[in-house]
């Protein structure tokens, strides 16, 4: 029991250290991959253990990003089967929110990791490119649950927003010339003005407390 | 009430001239109107027997006094703000709020001189007339994202922080009078502490007034205008506590609970009073679509009336107000027109405008006018600790509040926050308000009023070089853009999946619930329609689209160049499938240009024949309708894009008789055209507007006939295309996102 334990010690750290968690949040989200995964080593499923995902109109694009390979660090392509916590905690190790002690070049790289994930999650072909198909599907997908306003809403949007980067990115285009898509350079471009760094972040538990936590996933 | 000064104002034009001849009539007609009073006496004596003449002029100045009196004081104070901004090296130095104090003081000065009785700003006039336009105004706008997202900080930093420095400063300023002798000695605990509540709270009309012009994030904003919003809570309790008390003399410990109950009774009654008649205004709006008319008043009734009734309670007015403005605006703006909407804002600003600039100016006359007592000691302490405290209070909250804090606070905010802690009308207000039996009443107003000038003054005047020197972040200054508006739902729903995923509650956890609360059950209620189930992206995209529409409109009539100056149009983004995959089947290049040949002789001969009719008649223009101007160019466009489906080259122009544009001078466009190269490598010139206008000019007149006809057609080739590919921003622009465009594209 010692040595095991003093083992996912070892392992916990090793995590914490490469994916800039501290130990206790290590631990924290490491009981909860054990309870989503039913305390086996891998998750294959994650829309049946988070209920409350049910709600969320892009569900499917989350569970997505956590199977991809592409968020692993690992210059890999292509989806897994099945995660372990190591693959958890590294999709995981994107929404951490900047410190004090971060610096401006920490904080460029850090939102240009976000912004990675993010582009990861829109261009599902992984060519480099968000086409406009792969846009409108990622507006159809955030008007989907708020009732049935149809395709062309969807599609306006998207148009319009393509268009938007486009003009913005680059302006003087041939009536013949035709925009391939949104690459990465023009998606940090377009998104500057949102500072993902202090944005996309969610609050990853220090303490031990279990109160509102890993004790309630079912809701 | 007069008020020569106006002459001497540098900034006098015509306009002002005419009203100092107005001023002086009206001083001459106050004179003669009161020699009228002393003469009539003398009539019935003299005219026992004749008939009294028919005045056929007369003067009767105290029929219409006070409205009189109250329109001059507005109009002058508006005049006043005028003349700053027409001086530009002023006002960049000086912040608008230290300028009318001055001539507040000017004008008091003058008012004192001739020993006229000054208006003074009293409590009554400043709480109820003219302090709710300001705080409606800037509830109804508040930033709700960020406001919510540093809700704890705010809420932190208004009690704790506000009760500390109330405490500090009483406590302080109680401790060196009894040090300091006689003088002083009859301050009491209860007064000190009295007095330190008055002059500890931040003062949101200040705060707005130095913030507003230099243009700081909204972090900081937020964080430091929340502050003196919600600390009003805080004063109102602690202000009648202590004035209660310091009538009974003592204070126990049950009084202390009973305190803090209050406290909870005031601010939270005060939401729910606000939030009850928000509710109400969102509900009325709803059955307003017959009389778009009446739409703003009920906003801003509504408003005034939660305010007075939660000061009827004594309750937090301005917490009320907030929560009013907040509550109503999702509803009401999903159920008004778009005109009740801009004379909502308009309207707001309007008021709140007015009212600031006159508090300000109230404040210098009332300083000079109201009594003072002078005290070095007294005034210099207290000056000094507001500063001391509120420097160890940001700090000490700062402290403790980042370690709950996900984005810190840094060095550079913390001094910003310190810094732009200022005091204003608000706090003499509350002096003002003090009963006159408590005999240090002079003395705490000068001291107020020494502090809300140190404050205004010399920090108003030095935060923007200091912001620019430590390079604060400002506020990025930027358009509605609908890309971040996608990403900023789409990372709301991410950042709510992962929360579920860690499995804890967080804040977008709640945040979520809320929405679909919300939705599910509050907007039916509220909102008209079929607008209740509007998600909100779609009403984002149609807000955008119409403001895009009005901006063309607008820009096509005063021939300013469109803002995007771009020549990407749908064409380039449109994938090239959509126009392969047709039934009809593709021409071969060179017909095409055939095609386009003879459509073009017939159009060119069309549009000779136009041009002089248009000419002639350019003058009917102006008072065509703007919207139906709009639907020309809209079915115009739609029969150029079904054209351009057909032909993969760009098409020409259908030119229909009804569109002409009003009168403007297109820019003259003359350029040559190379078969080898192409024109498009030059940068896009804005174009001066639709179409039409550069048609005018694109027959080149016979002084350019050096051109062979060849050159000439390719010139007007290229110039279509340009025009089409604005044309086909436009129809983006203006069609709205419905089935029929889209179906034919597809067919």
């Amino acid at each position: 029991m010692g040595a095991s334990q003093t083992r996912s010690e070892h392992k916990h750290q090793h995590l914490a250290d490469e994916t800039g968690f501290s130990l206790e949040q290590v631990k924290n989200l490491h009981k909860r991959f054990q309870q989503l995964s039913g305390n086996e080593e891998t998750i294959r499923e994650l829309l049946d253990s988070v209920p409350a995902l049910a709600n969320n109109p892009i569900r499917k694009q989350i569970i997505e990003a956590f199977f991809d390979k592409r968020n692993q660090h690992h210059d890999e392509v292509g989806t897994c089967e099945e995660i372990g916590f190591e693959q958890f905690l590294m999709v995981m190790s994107h929404f951490r929110p900047p410190t004090l002690k971060t610096t401006v070049e920490e904080k460029e790289a850090m939102r240009r990791e976000k912004l990675r994930f993010l582009f990861n999650m829109h261009d599902t072909d992984n060519d480099g490119t968000i086409t406009l198909a792969e846009y409108r599907k990622v507006v159809e997908e955030l008007l989907s649950k708020s009732g049935d306003i149809g395709q062309e809403a969807a599609k306006a949007i998207a148009d319009a927003a393509m268009l938007e980067v486009a003009s913005t990115n680059v302006p003087h285009m041939a009536p013949e010339d035709f925009y391939e898509g949104i690459t990465f350079e023009h998606f940090e471009q377009i998104l500057k003005g949102l500072e993902m760094e202090t944005r996309m972040h969610i609050r990853f538990l220090d303490v031990g407390t279990t109160t509102m936590a890993c004790g309630k996933s079912t809701s | 009430m007069c008020e020569p000064r106006a002459a001497r104002r540098s900034a006098a034009g015509p306009p002002l001239t005419g009203f100092v001849c107005v001023l002086l009539l009206v001083c001459v007609s106050v004179a003669s109107a009161s020699l009228d009073t002393a003469e009539d006496p003398h009539h019935p004596t003299n005219s026992t027997g004749l008939k009294k003449a028919f005045p056929v002029l007369a003067l009767n100045y105290d029929y219409v006094r006070k409205p009189f009196e109250i329109a001059l004081w507005i109009l002058l104070a508006l005049l006043m703000k005028l003349g700053f901004h027409i001086i530009p090296r002023v006002s960049n130095v000086v912040p608008e709020s230290c300028l009318l104090i001055g001539v507040g003081l000017l004008v008091g000065g003058i008012i004192r001189a001739i020993r006229e009785e000054a208006p003074v700003l009293n409590t009554e006039l400043f709480f109820l007339y003219l302090l709710p336009p300001i705080i409606l105004d800037a509830g109804y706008f508040l930033p709700i994202r960020a406001f919510t997202e540093n809700m704890g900080t705010i809420l932190v930093f208004a009690v704790v922080g506000t009760l500390w420095n109330a405490f500090f400063i009483g406590g302080m300023i109680f401790g060196v009078c009894q040090i300091e002798g006689a003088q002083l000695a009859g301050v009491d605990l209860l007064s000190c502490l009295l007095f330190g509540t008055i002059v500890s709270a931040v003062d949101p009309v200040a705060v707005l007034a130095v913030f507003e012009e230099i243009h700081i994030n909204e972090l900081l904003y937020i964080l430091v205008f929340g502050e003196s919003l919600l600390n009003d809570a805080v004063t109102v309790v602690l202000y009648h506590l202590f004035e209660e008390f310091s009538h009974a003399g003592t204070v126990t410990v049950a009084d202390a609970f009973l305190g803090i109950a209050c406290f909870f009774v005031v601010s939270l009654g005060g939401i729910m009073v606000g939030a009850i008649y928000g509710l109400l205004g969102a509900f009325t709006s709803r059955f307003t679509s017959h009389t778009r008319v009446i739409e703003p008043l009920f906003v801003f009734l509504y408003s005034y009336m939660a305010y007075l009734s939660a000061e009827v309670f004594h309750l937090s007015g301005i917490m009320s107000l907030i929560a009013c403005g907040v509550t109503m605006r999702p509803y009401v703006e999903a159920n008004v027109s778009h005109k009740s909407y801009t004379t909502i804002k308009y309207f707001m600003k309007m008021w709140s405008s007015v009212s600031e600039t006159l508090i300000f100016i109230f404040l210098g006359v009332s300083t000079v006018a109201g009594p003072h007592a002078w005290n070095w000691t007294f005034v210099i302490l207290t000056v000094v600790l507001c500063l001391v405290s509120r420097v160890l209070g940001v700090i000490g909250l700062t402290y403790i509040i980042n370690k709950f804090r996900i984005v810190k606070l840094t060095k550079k905010d913390q001094f910003i926050m310190a810094y732009g802690g200022l005091r204003g009308a608000i706090a003499f207000s509350l002096g003002f308000l003090l009963t006159d039996d408590n005999e240090m009443k002079s003395m705490f107003l000068t001291a107020i009023i020494t502090v809300i000038f140190f404050t205004v003054i010399v920090q108003g005047m030095t935060i923007r070089p200091l912001v620019e020197l430590l390079a604060v972040k400002r506020k990025n200054e930027s358009k509605g853009s609908i890309n971040e508006e996608i990403h900023t739902q789409f990372l709301d729903h991410l950042l709510t999946g992962i929360e579920d995923v860690c499995g804890h509650y967080g804040h977008h956890h709640w945040k979520d619930k809320l929405n679909r609360f919300n939705k599910t059950y509050v907007k039916r209620w509220l909102i008209a329609g079929e607008r209740s189930t509007e998600p909100q992206l779609i009403s984002f995209y149609n807000k955008m689209e119409m403001k895009q529409a009005m901006m063309l409109v607008e820009s096509g009539s005063a021939a300013r160049p469109p803002t995007h100056a771009s020549s990407v149009s749908m064409q380039n983004i449109q994938p090239r499938e959509s126009a392969r995959g047709r039934a009809i089947p593709s021409i071969s290049k060179s017909r095409e240009q055939e095609i386009r040949k003879v459509l073009r002789g017939h159009l060119q001969n069309t549009r000779q024949r136009l041009r002089s009719y248009s000419r002639h008649d350019l003058l009917v223009d102006p008072f065509e309708d703007h919207v139906s101007e709009v639907r020309f160019r809209k079915q115009r466009v739609e029969m150029e894009r079904r054209m351009s489906h057909y032909l993969t080259v760009p098409a020409n122009r259908q030119e229909t008789p009804a569109v002409r544009k009003v009168c403007f001078e297109p820019e003259h466009r003359v350029y040559t055209y190379d078969d080898g190269e192409s024109p498009r490598g030059r940068a896009a010139q804005p174009r001066p507007g639709p179409a039409d206008g550069v048609s005018l000019v694109s027959e080149s007149p016979p002084g350019l006939g050096a051109r062979g006809p060849d050159q000439e057609q390719e010139v007007q080739e290229e110039k279509e295309e340009q025009e089409e590919q604005d044309q086909l921003k436009l129809s983006r622009c203006l069609s709205d996102p419905g089935p029929n465009h889209n179906k034919e594209e597809e067919e």
